[in-house]
């Protein structure tokens, strides 16, 4: 459902400005989106001031500098600040990427931090993925055989294997699906672009041998074709995959399916 | 102890909109605008269908400075879905899906749309 409007208990107040550091000029104001589960408040905006001299040039950086040296209560998740582990993903200054590959020379002026858009917030900037896991799941994301297995691996020709390229690399970050407002609306039964991605991924694996099956499973009003070509979803990827054109690729199969 | 609901994070109030989305939004809008003012056109052939004075009191209507406001914007929401409908005819064929293809195809979608709309009114309205 479409509503525009956040929830009473999740609009968020006015919150607390942190005391600039000193002795230094290199000041770059934050803005971040609090919310603490324990207090019974409504999540808050606090502002900060990070000293940019003392600190590497990623909105990662800055976030952990604010950690160590301001506030260790700031809640995020991290873990291998390069890219690959897909743990830090937030919206950040409107668009949602990875903290730790998004550097803060490519913005001027505040920096504003929030969490995934739409999601039910643990803490800070922590969403609870549950969901989104679910829907990774729910496409059966492993080779599915009929055919007896071989004595040795199950082979794949070079041009076979290049059709994974371009999805294979999902680090599952969730950046795409969140910004899509498609799934904002209908997250509970729109798959959403990373699922997606990744059935698209298995349904042109020469190997897999159910791809009618799989399709059949995506022959759905909501799970596949709640995809209205928004594009958010291919602009954010921050490993610069493009979910928006695996959706067309796979509803192409739909035709051709119904068709055959 | 009681466990409250977690809140939901903000969405359209902090995203950052991007031509794609825009254009999207608009194509819902002018599609149910479309529905709504296929009425005015309905009433129009009604109107004319009957003659006399209820045709000439309908065309005062539209001919006043706010019915030609409103029937501009059905132009061009008319041209703004049609042209929308190309876009996305193309991209259900799989193809501008690139970086910058496809903010060029939704850019498109307005230009085509504005220009279509006052070539419209220039030759059958303001010249015509």
């Amino acid at each position: 459902m479409v509503e525009l409007r956040l929830p009473k208990n999740s609009r968020p107040t006015a919150g607390k400005t942190w005391p600039k550091p000193k002795d230094t000029s290199k000041l770059r104001e934050f803005q971040i989106y609090r919310y603490d589960p324990d207090s019974g408040d409504n999540p808050r905006i606090d502002t900060y001031f990070v000293d940019t001299g003392d600190c590497g040039p990623m909105i990662l950086d800055a976030l952990l500098w604010i950690k160590n040296k301001v506030d260790p209560t700031l809640t995020l998740r991290r873990s291998c600040r390069e890219g690959i582990c897909g743990s830090c993903s937030m919206n950040i200054n409107g668009l949602n990427t990875l903290a730790c590959t998004h550097g803060m020379d490519e913005s001027t002026g505040t920096i504003k931090v929030y969490p995934l858009p739409h999601m039910p917030v643990v803490k800070d900037l922590v969403p609870d993925l549950t969901n989104f896991y679910a829907q990774h799941r729910a496409i059966e994301p492993w080779l599915k055989t009929t055919s007896p297995t071989p004595d040795t691996e199950w082979k794949q020709s070079i041009e076979d294997r290049a059709k994974l390229d371009g999805l294979y690399e999902c680090i599952l970050c969730a950046c795409c699906s969140t910004s899509c407002p498609s799934y904002w609306w209908n997250g509970e039964k729109y798959l959403g672009p990373a699922a997606l991605l990744q059935a698209y991924r298995w349904l042109i694996d020469s190997r897999d041998e159910t791809q009618d099956e799989r399709l059949g499973d995506l022959e759905d009003p909501f799970k596949l074709y709640r995809c209205h070509t928004i594009m958010n979803c291919a602009k954010v990827c921050p490993k610069g995959l493009n979910p928006a054109k695996a959706i067309a690729e796979i509803k192409k199969m739909m035709v051709e399916r119904r068709a055959a | 102890m009681t466990t409250r609901p977690r809140p939901t994070s903000p969405h359209l109030s902090v995203y950052r909109f991007t031509i794609t989305m825009t254009t999207s939004i608009v194509h819902r809008v002018t599609g149910g605008a479309l529905y709504v003012s296929s009425a005015l056109l309905a009433l129009w052939l009604a109107a004319a269908a009957i003659g006399g004075s209820v045709f000439d009191g309908v065309n005062a209507l539209y001919g006043s400075w706010f019915g030609m406001l409103v029937l501009f914007g059905y132009t061009w929401a008319l041209f703004q879905h049609l042209f929308g409908g190309i876009r996305h005819f193309i991209w259900d064929s799989g193809n501008g899906f690139e970086p910058g293809k496809r903010e060029a195809i939704a850019w498109g979608n307005w230009a085509a749309s504005a220009a279509l709309t006052l070539l419209v009114w220039i030759v059958f309205v303001w010249i015509g």
